[in-house]
């Protein structure tokens, strides 16, 4: 399945003296099984980008083809896109409300009509998938921690099978081991079920470590897409949009500004620390 | 300006009909002192009882056992709870929760005028404490107009206008972006060189951390560290056993001994990582033989 979108623009208020245009002309293509991470800061179009996706939000110009189909034309099936297209909200673990975790992972799938053995099939899968251990199944999720809690959401969204996930910032609020914990989980759920997955950010460091792609958004235009190296060589660009490199670039930038002759497309500490002992004999330790 | 000895406290776990049904101890036997004017981090990870720890320094809990001075005043003492309120201001994670009035100068006198100062006074406060985060020229716009940084300015100006001693922020730049956290972490800092007032932050970004005059460590309900940024980031095994990280160029600077290179443990910066690979002023003697490394 693949995902194209075409000259799209999103206004709020349209029409009215509070006119925001959230979305300005936008065109990107979005294949299968990529791993992409969308970048920008508050206000940059960024959510409502990923809500015209599945359907949530229609496009006020412009198209959006899903399997060649146009997602706003009569006949398309709306609901089977939003099924294939998932998305996991921020702070996703405020939409719990199940008694247990299983029952919550459930919902989502018995409302696509699944009967209670298919749902409660697909839910265990879910739950395996998202590493939930077993006995906290049919404890409350408002018993679970903040990381586990987050996880069952995020299950619940995987029991509708989507071929698309989009995360709207998965690790917000959680603690360094949280941040690993999901951002690992989410690149190997991206390994064993073949998804395309979107990562909603604002944290370069984390984006940087796993996806294959970057695009980044500001003022409701695309602004970048590349792979991440590339989009990072804009440093000076990305800070006027109030975002920023991975700390490692900066760092890298800095000793060759200094005079060391180092390669500043590293992305992480191990690949930087490599980098800078390749070139051993010129420093002065 | 704060002391704690002995701090326990339980929380009572309660079972579906609202029985008592055993406790949880979430902080296990916590001493430690914060000197009036001081930059404090409070790092931890998830459950380990640093937000916990927040809200007893305003009296929002109250110890189960052990006690908590508060600028003197102990506040297991009912008759206290108002003064220590004012004199600890608090400013908690998410800034929509913070925010009550239509109008950011009526939200941030709403604090005074509800313990009865003054109008004139308040308004004086209102200015001086919108000054202090730089959100002056937002002062008669709507909060929901603001950025979350914005917000969260605005919540630290509502604080300031009681005139605290002491801030205590519980990860206040946990819902923003990169831009909003530098401009509450900025905030944060000039209040504590410019009005001395003594701020404690409890986050998780190690960067934020950096530049504190000391940082706590929690773990498991105990204090596990505490130091100066230099010496609890230097420890970046024993960080990483508290499931923490340390900054990246500290964490670069580690991987880079561990490859041979002598240079400093506690390096905090990317400027004193390149002084020490490329050498300031004076280079160090270089440091036994130097193997080759393709």
């Amino acid at each position: 399945m693949a995902i194209k979108v075409d000259d799209i623009s999103y206004l709020y208020e349209r029409d009215t003296a509070m006119q925001v245009r959230a979305l300005d002309h936008v065109s990107v293509e979005i294949p299968d099984n990529q791993f992409i991470g969308l970048i920008g800061h508050t206000g940059s179009g960024k959510s409502t980008f990923v809500q015209t996706l599945n359907g949530l939000l229609k496009v006020t110009e412009g198209h959006i083809y899903y399997n060649g189909e146009d997602i706003d034309g009569e006949k398309f099936d709306k609901k089977k896109l939003r099924s294939d297209v998932g998305l996991v909200f921020q702070y996703p673990e405020h939409q719990l409300f199940e008694v247990d975790v299983l029952s919550d992972v459930c919902y989502g799938p018995k409302n696509l009509g699944m009967s209670d053995e298919e749902a409660k099939k697909v839910a265990l899968e879910a739950l395996e998938s998202v590493k939930m251990p077993k006995a906290l199944y049919k404890s409350s999720p408002f018993d679970l921690s903040g990381g586990q809690k987050r996880r069952a959401a995020i299950a619940g969204v995987l029991a509708m099978k989507p071929r698309m996930l989009i995360l709207d910032e998965p690790t917000a609020g959680l603690d360094p081991r949280g941040r690993d914990e999901i951002l690992g989980l989410i690149a190997e759920m991206k390994r064993a079920l073949n998804m395309t997955i979107i990562l909603v950010s604002h944290s370069m460091d984390d984006v940087a470590r796993y996806v294959d792609r970057i695009m980044v958004m500001g003022g409701g235009k695309l602004l970048y897409d590349d792979e991440p190296v590339k989009v990072f060589r804009h440093v000076r660009e990305l800070e006027e949009l109030g975002l920023s490199a991975p700390q490692v670039t900066y760092i890298m930038t800095l000793l060759k500004e200094r005079g060391l002759d180092v390669n500043t497309d590293v992305l992480n500490v191990k690949d930087a620390a490599a980098e800078i002992l390749a070139h051993r004999r010129e420093l002065h330790v | 300006m704060i002391k704690i000895s002995k701090l326990i406290h339980d929380y009572i776990k309660r079972d579906d009909e609202g029985n008592a049904a055993g406790t949880v101890r979430a902080i296990d036997g916590v001493d430690l002192q914060v000197e009036p004017g001081m930059f404090i981090a409070v790092l931890g990870h998830n459950g380990s009882g640093k937000s916990t720890l927040a809200k007893h320094l305003n009296a929002l809990l109250f110890p189960t056992e052990g006690e908590v001075w508060v600028d003197g005043l102990d506040t297991r003492e009912e008759k206290n709870l108002w003064e220590i309120r004012r004199e600890a201001g608090m400013v908690f994670q998410n800034p929509d929760n913070q925010i009550i009035a239509q109008v950011v100068e009526e939200d941030v006198g709403f604090g005074p005028e509800n313990i009865g100062v003054p109008t004139q006074e308040i308004w004086k406060r209102v200015e001086e404490s919108l000054k202090a985060v730089g959100m002056y020229e937002y002062r008669k716009k709507s909060p929901n107009r603001l950025s979350g940084g914005q917000k969260q300015r605005v919540s630290i100006a509502g604080v300031i206008a009681m005139e605290p001693k002491c801030i205590i922020m519980d990860e206040p730049t946990a819902m923003l972006d990169p831009n909003g956290r530098k401009e509450v972490i900025k905030a944060a800092m000039k209040l504590n060189r410019e009005k001395g007032i003594t701020v404690i932050l409890i986050t998780h970004y190690m960067e934020e951390a950096i530049n504190a005059d000391k940082i706590f460590v929690m773990d498991k309900g105990k204090l596990a560290m505490q130091g100066t940024p230099k010496e609890i980031f230097s420890q970046v095994e024993k960080m990483k056993e508290l499931n923490l990280d340390v900054p990246e160029v500290t964490l670069l600077a580690h991987e880079l001994r561990k490859g041979g290179l002598d240079i400093p443990a506690d390096i905090l910066t990317k400027e004193e990582l390149a002084d020490a690979l490329l050498g300031k002023a004076q280079s160090d003697p270089a440091g036994g033989s130097n193997g080759d490394q393709s």
